[in-house]
């Protein structure tokens, strides 16, 4: 399972990023390996604002469908048109190219409510079980 | 051997090739109006001969329940007898109008009406409504009689809905469609609801729970009382899947457990055909509370004569005329060729049969829980050590012959085969089962690969699933 040292993580299994004002959000490695591949992606518009838990989109996969969960209440800033077309780059490269949207969150204060690299981890390792 | 893939008929049209005639015409020619006309159509041009072989060669690919072993979880795909379909073609009672005047149907109506007894009798419900075309048809009626129930107490605040994270897909599609929004209960690791979490979304904000039970892992629902009860002290209602009843026939009763409304499949449990289009046939049965607000009409008997008639506060019309009346034709029949022992017995050799292969197959397949089991159960299908997954074993035990079971479901499992036998099979073709997955997790250690690129003997190899869903081709081009 890869992980990204610089982003926090929810336990729907999305990861965020700050990159200045805006916040970068997809889904992890292990969630994308779990989904297997990704044939449909739903995301919102532009301007759109999601409270903390609302599902703001939704993915499809060959094995199931799954709802994109709002880490912490914000308003979409950007969305990442390429993975509409080419869905298959969330499985390929989920941190990066893969990428779903930026946001800006309501109160920046809420990064500290995400879980750290090392608790999604463990979060990953007792799923496991 | 392998099949032979069949071409497509438009692949075998040849121009000028007939496979029918036209009586010559007796009356005046009159011309279509303009633009109504094409040049080009493009449809195939076979002989009679060849158009009947095509189709003849595409039934015998066809493969059922008629044909080979079918373990499908959550489908029940039992042997669907054949006097279903002697009944189902009784001169008397196919030969009628659904617009008839209803003193001249009376023996199909009281037909209907001694169907609605019997699920009444089998569930425990006050009152059952015939009307829906299929278990999701029916979990959609049932969600709108929720809603009818706390619209008529003025209870509008109610929009969120309760569902397990075992249950079917459907539930939450249902709740959607009905304007609830859908929050999800965690299980425990018994697979049973994880009550502390449903404790804590019960308010009064909740329209209801959806609970199958036996669950999708094919356990019993061990807290189901406590569920009912919880759910029942902030004010809402408890709704059942029946897709999973034929572990429960003569047993227990949802109705006594709690529940206030559930839907059956007829299609499963009670034997009448199930894929293929069917047609399903999902039948509601209510608890006292939701009694008024059934869908219409129902069969209700007077003095000895039968009539049609909507419940005081129903929903209304879920389907045109009646339902799927073709299959209470079956469902009835089953249902008194069984009788409520024969039924009780049904229940009884589902489960002893899911158990008896649940013991054949651990050995090679590890068990999702490690509890006895009801109609069905579930192992991880994947052999991590081999690199192989669960779609790969599927679709190996095409290679010997039998159906797939039920692939990645329920989603809290991974890798998720569910595996239901059903009381029809016998105890060889239980063992004959056991040896084949015996057989595919040897393979697996040997050659992985064989698995991976199965199936072989099918007229089409392993199919590109991903490439068919994200760039489907659906017209024949030419």
């Amino acid at each position: 399972m890869k992980i990204d040292e610089k982003a926090r993580y929810t336990r729907s299994h999305e990861w965020v990023r700050q990159e200045g004002t805006l916040w970068t959000y997809g889904i992890t490695d292990h969630a994308q390996e779990s989904l297997s591949d990704i044939v449909y992606v739903e995301l919102p518009g532009v301007g759109e604002p999601f409270k903390q838990g609302a599902a703001l989109g939704a993915l499809e996969s060959v094995k199931a469908a799954s709802d994109l969960l709002m880490p912490v209440s914000g308003t979409v800033r950007e969305v990442n048109e390429d993975v509409a077309s080419s869905p298959e780059v969330i499985n390929s490269d989920p941190f990066n190219q893969g990428w779903l949207l930026k946001f800006e969150p309501e109160n920046p204060g809420d990064w500290e409510t995400l879980l750290s690299p090392a608790d999604y981890e463990a979060l990953c390792a007792s799923e496991g079980e | 051997m392998r099949l032979e893939p069949e071409p497509l008929i438009f692949e075998m049209s040849s121009p000028g090739r007939r496979a029918y005639t036209l009586p010559e015409l007796d009356v005046p020619a009159a011309a279509l109006p303009e633009g109504y006309t094409r040049e080009e159509v493009n449809l195939p041009e076979v002989s009679e001969l060849e158009f009947v072989r095509h189709y003849t060669h595409l039934s015998q690919k066809n493969y059922s329940i008629d044909t080979h072993f079918y373990p499908l979880g959550s489908c029940t795909m039992k042997y669907n007898p054949r006097v279903n379909e002697k009944a189902a073609t009784i001169e008397g009672l196919t030969q009628v109008h659904p617009l008839q005047p209803q003193e001249t149907v009376q023996g199909s109506l009281e037909l209907m009406y001694n169907l609605q007894e019997a699920l009444k009798e089998i569930s425990g419900f006050a009152g059952v409504s015939l009307q829906p075309a299929a278990g999701a048809h029916g979990e959609f009626t049932g969600v709108l009689m929720m809603r009818a129930y706390h619209a008529s107490r003025g209870d509008t605040k109610r929009t969120k809905m309760l569902i397990p994270d075992s249950a079917h897909g459907t539930n939450p599609a249902t709740s959607a469609m009905s304007g609830f929004s859908v929050v999800q209960i965690p299980s425990d690791r018994r697979g049973n609801v994880d009550l502390e979490a449903l404790r804590r979304e019960c308010d009064d904000s909740v329209v209801g729970l959806m609970l199958t039970n036996p669950n999708t892992l094919g356990l019993f629902e061990e807290h189901v009382l406590e569920v009912c009860e919880a759910v029942h002290a902030c004010g809402g209602l408890m709704y059942g899947d029946g897709a999973n009843l034929n572990a429960l026939l003569g047993v227990a009763r949802p109705g006594d457990l709690g529940f206030d409304v559930m839907h059956f499949n007829l299609h499963k449990t009670f034997t009448t055909p199930h894929g293929g289009g069917g047609p399903g046939s999902g039948p509601v049965g209510a608890g006292p509370r939701l009694l008024p607000f059934l869908p219409g009409p129902v069969v209700v008997q007077e003095e000895g004569q039968y009539r049609l008639q909507a419940p005081e506060q129903s929903i209304g019309r879920l389907k045109a005329f009646y339902g799927n009346y073709g299959m209470f034709l079956r469902a009835y029949t089953y249902i008194r060729m069984m009788g409520p022992d024969g039924l009780r017995q049904v229940a009884e050799d589902a489960v002893l049969n899911a158990n008896y292969l649940k013991a054949l197959v651990t050995p090679y397949f590890s068990l999702a829980i490690d509890r006895s089991c009801m109609h069905e159960f579930v192992v991880h299908g994947d052999i991590p050590a081999a690199g192989v997954r669960a779609l790969d074993v599927s679709k190996r035990l095409i290679d010997y012959g039998v159906h797939p079971p039920t692939n990645y479901f329920p989603l809290i499992v991974h890798d998720a085969l569910m595996i239901e036998p059903t009381e029809t099979e016998s105890k060889e073709m239980l063992e004959q089962f056991a040896e084949i997955m015996r057989q595919i997790a040897e393979e697996a250690g040997r050659d992985p690969e064989l698995l991976r690129s199965a199936p072989h003997v099918t007229p089409v190899f392993r199919l590109d699933e991903v490439r068919a869903a994200r760039n489907p081709v659906l017209c024949y081009k030419g």
